[in-house]
């Protein structure tokens, strides 16, 4: 298929639905999340602006708009000014990779959509989708880090501290439980890695650990309680945000919000099915498309239903426990689990247990 | 490890429970709560039965007041129309709510129970000035009612003033809170007393258990000890003529 006019559209229009979806489901999330935790707290929540107060997201974005933005005179201009850019701009790329639904062809004939276009359901269909999604959420660290330093402010800066310790932490740990996933699928392609988990063999089952502890290491990764030590407003006033108002606040809230939705729509892709569902059972039905993309959506919803559950739920952890957790818990028991998912793959293809150590 | 996921199911559990329960909190501005009895809200100044002024001026409100917000000036009343049932009258009488704690103290102090705490709650401000109230807003109506300042009220409130002191009693005896010690309100009468805290003041067992309970000698059996201090001095080797130096 060569590049033309109709590509191009096709791109364009691939990252317009995408983001609308995800802003969409931002701005549901935020009103979502406090919903939830005032019904979970006997409290009604906001129900104002709006029906249900479901409007209440952009009442709030209108607010910080117009806020001044308060510059502090003690602050690193360019580091200052970069940090919030660097949260939101990883956090919509990281999205590019996820595949919304299995694609379709327009104007095209056959199963390899001759003579037509064929729309992939997700911005970029990489072959190293996963290796993407790993490099920008290791991008997203800088913000915090950089928002801490640039504050030149004393709170912020322990955010920061913490934040760049923390994050790299969970950073391995999210690998480890990403790897085995790759081993089990076979490729890095996410794609790829839904369409191995077809007919229900999700690998929530077989990879139970390390979907367990992706989930844990995605709460850290998103700075979500109870792992939110880098904001901490009953230690840290707002960690590495404090001395940011207005717009530039905005984008961090944003950027944590737009990252909820992509590591849970990640979570869903690596462990339960991506866009797989009951009932267009192979791609067979006309509507594939779009039952894929609501299956994928709703499995999404459930997860983030799940953030919100835990936040309301649990309390923070202390910083020692939280790297304990990782270090002496999350990496090696992965490592382990990684090592028997690749001698049972092992297996698997070749019928021999593969000779580890020592030649024979 | 195995501790701590048993422990996060369990406050897992905790919440999603708390979630089907129905909300503890209401919709304030549609619905209002009724106020506890003895609420601390904004104070008003009350009138006898035939509308004259219960306020004597005599300043103790002020002089007891710890945030120094109450001003009063007393002035002889008029022969020929008296505005109080005393010889003198508070002619100024004013409350600065911004710096009110609302302890109640003015209304312990009051010798006439001219002021008493209302359930009305509701300011709003627009001026320092604003928060003084003087005695067109704090003098009750004719009729008993208090008048109210802001244009958002629950009318409930605008019956129930001076629960508080009716609670507590002039005489601060707890045996005495069933027994109204206190003058009629314009409009209302003599107020019954708060139910269900004190003793039936017609049976003396009553009020004299009451009476215990309140130096907290009853239901322990016998009384205590008392302390024999001329005993004590001895042991710690002091006769009792003797000061300690
Ligand atoms: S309630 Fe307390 S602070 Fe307020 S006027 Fe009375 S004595 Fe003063
Ligand atoms: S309100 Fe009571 S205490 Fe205060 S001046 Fe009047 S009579 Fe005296």
């Amino acid at each position: 298929m060569e590049f033309d006019g109709w590509t191009a559209l096709i791109g364009t229009g691939t990252v317009v639905a995408v983001f609308v979806v995800v802003m969409l489901m931002v701005i549901l999330a935020v009103w979502a999340e406090r919903r939830v935790a005032a019904v979970m707290q006997t409290r009604i929540g906001p129900n104002r602006a709006g029906p249900f107060g479901l409007l209440q997201t952009i009442a709030d974005g209108i607010k910080l708009l117009m806020k001044e933005s308060i510059t502090p005179r003690q602050v690193d201009r360019l580091v200052y000014e970069l940090a919030p850019l660097l949260a939101v701009l990883p956090a919509f790329l990281a999205l590019a990779i996820v595949p919304f639904g299995p694609g379709f062809c327009i104007g095209g004939q056959g199963t390899d959509c001759s003579g037509g276009y064929f729309v992939d359901m997700q911005i970029a269909n990489l072959n190293v989708g996963v290796l993407w999604f790993l490099s920008m959420s290791a991008i997203g660290v800088y913000a915090a880090l950089l928002a801490g330093w640039g504050s030149g402010s004393k709170y912020p800066l322990l955010g920061g501290v913490r934040a760049s310790a923390q994050v790299i932490s969970y950073e391995a740990a999210l690998s480890l439980s990403v790897v085995p996933v790759v081993v089990a699928a076979g490729t890095l392609d996410t794609q790829g890695i839904v369409l191995a988990q077809s007919q229900y063999r999700w690998f929530l089952l077989p990879l139970f650990i390390p979907a367990l502890f992706f989930f844990v290491a995605a709460l850290a990764e998103t700075n979500r309680p109870p792992f939110d030590l880098v904001e901490a407003e009953s230690e840290l006033v707002g960690g590495f945000h404090t001395e940011y108002s207005g717009v530039r606040f905005m984008l961090f809230f944003l950027a944590e919000y737009v990252n909820v939705v992509t590591i849970s729509a990640l979570f869903v892709t690596f462990f339960l099915g991506g866009w797989t569902g009951p009932y267009p059972v192979a791609g067979s039905v006309n509507w594939a498309p779009l039952f894929g993309a609501i299956w994928f959506l709703a499995k999404t919803v459930c997860i983030i239903g799940i953030f919100f559950w835990l936040r309301v739920t649990l309390p923070r952890l202390r910083y020692d426990q939280l790297m304990a957790l990782c270090w002496k818990r999350l990496i090696p028991i992965n490592l382990v689990y990684l090592m028997a998912v690749a001698v049972w793959v092992a297996y698997q293809a070749t019928g021999d247990l593969p000779r580890l150590v020592g030649g024979g | 490890m195995a501790i701590g996921v048993g422990a996060i199911a369990k406050g897992l559990w905790v919440t999603l429970r708390n979630a089907m329960r129905k909300p503890v909190t209401v919709q304030y501005p549609e619905v209002i709560r009724p106020k506890p009895e003895r609420f601390h809200g904004r104070h008003v100044l009350n009138r006898y039965g035939d509308g004259m002024e219960k306020c004597i001026g005599c300043e103790l409100c002020a002089g007891v007041c710890p945030a120094r917000c109450i001003y009063v000036r007393g002035a002889d009343n008029p022969p020929e129309a008296p505005v109080s049932p005393g010889e003198r009258y508070g002619y100024v009488y004013e409350i600065n709510f911004l710096r009110c704690i609302y302890c109640g103290l003015c209304v312990e102090a009051c010798p006439t129970e001219a002021i008493t705490m209302s359930n009305l709650f509701e300011f709003s401000f627009t001026d320092r000035d604003d928060a003084i109230f003087g005695k067109d807003l704090l003098l009750v109506d004719p009729d008993g009612t208090p008048k109210h300042s802001g244009s958002h009220y629950d009318p409930r409130s605008l019956e129930e003033s001076g629960g508080w002191m009716r609670a507590t009693s002039p005489g601060g005896d707890a045996s005495y809170e069933g027994i109204p010690g206190w003058s009629a309100d314009a409009g209302h009468g003599v107020r019954a007393a708060e139910a269900g805290q004190g003793a039936d003041p017609a049976d003396p067992e009553q009020v004299l258990a009451g009476h215990r309970d309140d130096v907290g000698l009853a239901g322990r059996g016998a009384a205590p000890e008392a302390l024999d201090f001329g005993a004590l001095a001895k042991k710690a080797g002091l006769s009792g003529k003797e000061t300690p130096t």
